[in-house]
């Protein structure tokens, strides 16, 4: 464990790969290798306390954020996303008929693999295939609205289910290695990686602010920043990569949704939580 | 004694440090305190636990030039750092590089 940790996981996961060729239990041999490595840093963390990020290290900060969610100061934004959810298409339907119990619990599986069409597809690209199946306009990605709040409402119907991302076949895999690869990957000008801070530094302090760990990431978007500013998961990528210094790849693009894929699966079995305060 | 100090020399000694300090202390430049804790200047306000203090550092370095590489391209004695490769990635010129080297050397 420690510093290796990376390169030691990488490592055993090709071999894995190599072996059997197969997906076998690849992913589920590096979740569980994670939870292990935190384990050791957090001993006194239960694993489902993992989704209150970098507040895992903070108690004081724990508590600000439970009075805070007593009465979130964005709930104004959840009720435009809950309007948006409820209004009937054109053609008489609505979002809850895309999705199998009108949407409770539906978001555990998001992003799932799809054969078919060969690609990770995230809640965001079911909404819009949900509209296009619907004959209405899709939405653009990476926008507060309608996309973001949308979300940030539908998001909480799943509130309290466990995450269940599935990686099942080869090619499902393939992308899952993908998003794994661009997490160590070193990037940018100041030659950093997600893994640099959020596998090996987390819970460490930078500057005033503690570093969250990767165990959690995936399971309460959107955030409101200072109970405000919606910042999506990939938007949280992006923000990370201009801090990199290095050019984000965008909104819905291959390397931000096989990254998402990755850091989702690692969440596997905690709770779902949206929408969340965060500073 | 006081004539000493006031030497042009030294002046310009305590302008480069000046001069590093705020390098050191830019978040678009060194950003030292993202990651390092400097007990020695007042002035460095951070909670920073990432990398070591910036204490000891002519016991650290006694070696000036060890010090200087280590922020030129710190992943050459440690691969896994997580410390920016400041002169090989051209975050810093070579003459901020200096500067800071200067400020952080006196700790």
């Amino acid at each position: 464990m420690g510093r290796t940790f990376g390169l030691t996981l990488l490592a055993g996961s090709m071999v894995i790969g190599c072996a059997f060729g197969a997906p076998a239990d690849e992913p589920n041999e590096d979740r569980a290798a994670l939870a292990a490595f935190f384990k050791d840093r957090f001993p006194d963390a239960p694993l489902d306390d993992y989704v209150y990020g970098a507040l895992i290290a903070n108690p004081g900060g724990r508590e600000q954020y439970e009075l805070i969610m007593e009465f979130p100061p964005f709930i104004g934004d959840i009720d435009v996303g809950k309007r948006i959810w409820d209004t009937p298409f054109r053609n008489g339907k609505r979002f809850a008929d895309c999705f199998p119990s009108g949407g409770r619990g539906a978001l555990a599986g998001y992003p799932y693999f799809d054969d078919k069409l060969g690609k990770v597809v995230t809640f965001e690209n079911a909404i819009n295939a949900c509209l296009r199946a619907n004959g209405e306009t899709e939405y653009p990605y990476g926008e507060r609205q309608p996309m973001g709040v949308l979300t940030a409402y539908a998001r909480s119907l799943s509130d309290g289910s466990r995450m269940q991302v599935k990686v099942e076949t080869p090619a499902a895999l393939a992308h899952y290695e993908a998003g794994r690869e661009l997490f160590f990957r070193r990037i940018g000008q100041l030659n950093a990686s997600c893994a640099g801070c959020h596998v090996y530094n987390a819970g460490n302090i930078m500057r005033m602010e503690i570093i969250s760990p990767v165990l959690g990431h995936a399971t309460h978007w959107p955030i409101f920043r200072a109970g405000e500013e919606l910042m999506t998961l990939q938007g949280r990528f992006k923000r990370c990569m201009e801090q990199m210094r290095a050019q984000p790849f965008g909104y819905n693009s291959d390397e931000w949704n096989d990254l998402e894929y990755y850091v989702s699966y690692l969440s596997n079995g905690l709770p779902l939580k949206a929408a969340v305060f965060r500073k | 004694m006081l004539l000493f100090l006031a030497h042009p020399l030294y002046a310009a000694e305590d302008a480069r440090i000046a001069r590093g300090r705020d390098l050191a202390h830019d978040v678009y430049k060194g950003n030292c305190l993202a990651c390092h804790r400097i007990p020695g200047d007042s002035k460095a306000i951070t909670l920073a636990t990432i990398g070591p203090p910036l204490i000891q550092m002519r016991e650290r370095f006694p070696d000036r030039a060890a010090l200087r590489s280590q922020i030129w391209d710190s992943t050459v004695r440690n691969a896994q750092t997580i410390m920016p490769p400041f002169g090989r990635h051209k975050v810093l010129t070579e003459e901020e590089i200096d500067l800071i080297v200067d400020y952080v050397y006196q700790y």
